[in-house]
């Protein structure tokens, strides 16, 4: 009996909101910790990029030798010459100064794709999931022909009609990740909408659009921050392979596919070209990954190990 | 299980209509006169009006539409611009090279992946298992041809005259042929789909030298695979890893592990009988799930190793606006993809009664 006492005794137990508690296990999170590090790094260099790079990334350096090593003083290069840490490219240009540039392409190309495919995607699913019935059965179908290509062929088809460019590509990137997003809306929506709080709303004569944006929406959030940050990821993947084909952002753009592929030729001679900017693709899409899972594992520990990476 | 695939086929139906939809749609939404997209400068007026007549441009949508299906079921595949020859005679040509590097990344990224995921999972937090997931996390970041380059670098000139060197680009060594299948068997009049099969083995560098015998060219064949392969099979082998490794460790604790236990049955029958078989199951669906990055993965990959595959092949023709060629390789690589997780689809059902029972 004593111990039921103790219990009652609410004194002593602190309250915490969810959403607190998420925050908390987020930064507790090793892997998220890592990845926050790694996209603040990032941002940083993003938004200072004029102030860090030490070139600029267009314009033509003199005085240099194209696809020339590092040079690094405190290596041992010769303090009379310029220093680039991460050599000259192709074009004569200093690649760190690019490579520092391209964080803000990379940023802005994940983050817009992701944006217009919620936008989309989200609106889809979730007029599928609440309206039902055969506008769900048609817009799913449609949903399932855009899942039977692989993505980054069907982004290459879309390039192919659209035309060559970054503006095209990102739109290509954007539409085939609509079906994912709107996927996970219209499953969430479709669970959320039998709940309580939603009855509740439907029999106080709340109208429909208010309970979808009032109460099915902000409660089907958590599942589509967690996808759209892995998303970002893959989007940045994408982009990346589209540049390096050629069929995406176009010279002299500082953009890190591009730059691989513009000098994948010179593998062998001048690796310093290839492996920098493939570095800057690999750290930013780890970043976000990582804080991908952590925001899975602190927002919804019952999605951890699950197939939505 | 009949019930089951029946079920399966008739739900393809409806896709493969958008399927066919999406490709017919690639050439008609091109912005502008679509004769002046893909003559280019030889678009006089003459020429595009006999170039509409030849493609039936002039007819209604619905009508060019039904003839289009018409024509694919007939494995008709339109004829190149650049090349002036049948699409399909290409496909046979270059598809081969794309299905072999699919199939020999799929197996090596699930033998060591699934190998990686088991012993992670049986020594939880060892330094077996922190390494396979470090590499396992930065593994799916990697942009593939990145990767491919990477390797290129390492094996062929830091490994150079090592017996550990590996060739960095193409599908054989210089002094290398094939043999023409069509020609050693004296089939001259071939047609339609015989055609495209004849073809087909005669361009597969492994088909074609086991069919012949010829050894040699197959070990040359298998030794310019590896670096693609790997790095294709490089992100899948990650996330396989960590899908195994994540399922295998709650599997271990379930009751039924503990009765095989408890049985006396030894600790590697109860991994391999009795955890592994439900272990497998969202294994499978995971690398279900991977096939469209292993094409993906082929595609970009054959750049870097100049591979003639299908997906040097469909990055030139966008370049060079040969739409029928866009338009047929979108369309072969959506129906093998279609079929893999058909395939991957049926096996599952097969691992797991209830699924079928659904």
């Amino acid at each position: 009996m004593t111990s039921n006492v103790a219990i009652l005794d609410v004194s002593n137990i602190k309250y915490t909101s969810p959403g607190r508690e998420a925050v908390r296990r987020l930064f507790h999170h090793r892997s998220a910790i890592l990845g926050m590090i790694i996209l603040g790094f990032l941002l940083i260099l993003a938004i200072f990029a004029k102030q860090i790079a030490p070139y600029d990334p267009i314009q033509l350096l003199r005085d240099v030798d194209r696809r020339e090593p590092p040079c690094i003083h405190l290596l041992g290069c010769a303090a009379d010459q310029p220093q680039h840490l991460f050599g000259i490219d192709g074009n004569s240009r200093d690649l760190l100064s690019r490579v520092i540039y391209g964080s803000r392409l990379s940023l802005q190309v994940g983050l817009s794709t992701v944006s217009f495919a919620i936008l989309i995607g989200g609106v889809i699913g979730a007029i599928a999931g609440f309206v039902g019935g055969w506008l769900d059965d048609l817009l799913m179908r449609i949903m399932d022909v855009l899942m039977a290509f692989p993505s980054l062929l069907l982004a290459i088809a879309i390039v192919s009609f659209l035309g060559t460019g970054l503006i095209n590509a990102l739109l290509a990137i954007g539409i085939v990740s609509i079906p994912r997003f709107a996927r996970l809306v219209r499953s969430t929506v479709i669970s959320v909408k039998e709940l309580e709080y939603v009855v509740a709303a439907r029999s106080i004569g709340a109208n429909q659009g208010r309970i979808l944006f009032g109460h099915i929406i902000p409660n089907s959030l958590t599942p589509l921050i967690v996808q759209a940050t892995l998303g970002i990821a893959t989007a940045i993947l994408d982009a990346a392979a589209l540049s390096f084909l050629g069929l995406g952002a176009e010279p002299p753009r500082p953009e890190w596919g591009l730059m691989l592929g513009e000098e994948r030729n010179s593998i062998f001679n001048a690796p310093h070209l290839v492996f920098f900017p493939g570095v800057a693709i690999m750290l930013t899409v780890l970043g976000f990954n990582l804080l991908g899972d952590g925001l899975r594992d602190a927002l919804d520990p019952r999605l951890r190990g699950t197939a939505a990476g | 299980m009949l019930r089951f695939m029946a079920r399966r086929l008739v739900l393809l139906i409806p896709v493969a209509i958008g399927i066919l939809l999406v490709t017919f749609l690639i050439v008609r939404l091109i912005p502008g006169d679509p004769c002046v997209a893909m003559l280019g400068e030889r678009a006089t007026p003459t020429k595009c009006e006999e170039f509409k007549e030849r493609y039936g441009l002039n007819d209604n949508v619905f009508v060019q539409f039904v003839r289009y299906i018409g024509n694919m079921a007939q494995g008709d595949f339109g004829e190149s611009i650049r090349f002036s020859r049948p699409v399909s005679d290409i496909i046979a040509e270059r598809l081969p090279m794309t299905i072999e590097l699919t199939l020999f990344a799929m197996l090596f990224s699930t033998t060591v992946g699934i190998f990686l995921g088991i012993i992670s999972a049986l020594k939880p937090n060892s330094f077996t298992d922190t390494l396979t997931m470090v590499v396992a996390n930065v593994g799916v970041s990697m942009p593939v041809f990145w990767l491919g380059l990477m390797l290129a670098y390492f094996f062929a000139l830091v490994m150079k005259d090592t017996p550990l060197f590996i060739p960095p680009s193409g599908r054989l060594g210089a002094s290398v042929t094939l043999v023409n299948l069509a020609k050693q068997w004296g089939l001259t009049e071939l047609t339609g789909i015989s055609k495209f099969a004849v073809y087909f083995l005669s361009n597969s560098a492994i088909a074609n030298s086991i069919i012949t015998g010829n050894w040699a060219t197959l070990k040359d064949a298998l030794w310019h695979l590896i670096l693609p392969s790997v790095a294709v099979g490089t992100i899948p082998l990650a996330i396989i890893a960590r899908m195994t490794r994540s399922t295998l460790v709650e599997v271990m604790q379930q009751d039924y592990v503990r009765t095989a236990r408890a049985k006396g049955v030894n600790e590697r029958k109860v991994v391999s009988r009795h955890a592994m078989r439900n272990v497998m199951i969202p294994v499978i669906t995971i690398i279900g799930i991977e096939t469209g990055a292993l094409l993906s993965g082929a595609v970009l990959t054959e750049t870097v190793f100049a591979l003639p595959g299908v997906g040097t092949m469909l990055v030139q023709s966008i370049l060079s606006r040969d739409y029928p060629v866009v338009q047929g390789f979108t369309l072969i690589i959506a129906i093998i993809f279609v079929l893999i997780n058909l395939f991957v689809d049926v096996s599952y059902a097969y691992l797991d009664p209830r699924v079928r029972l659904e």
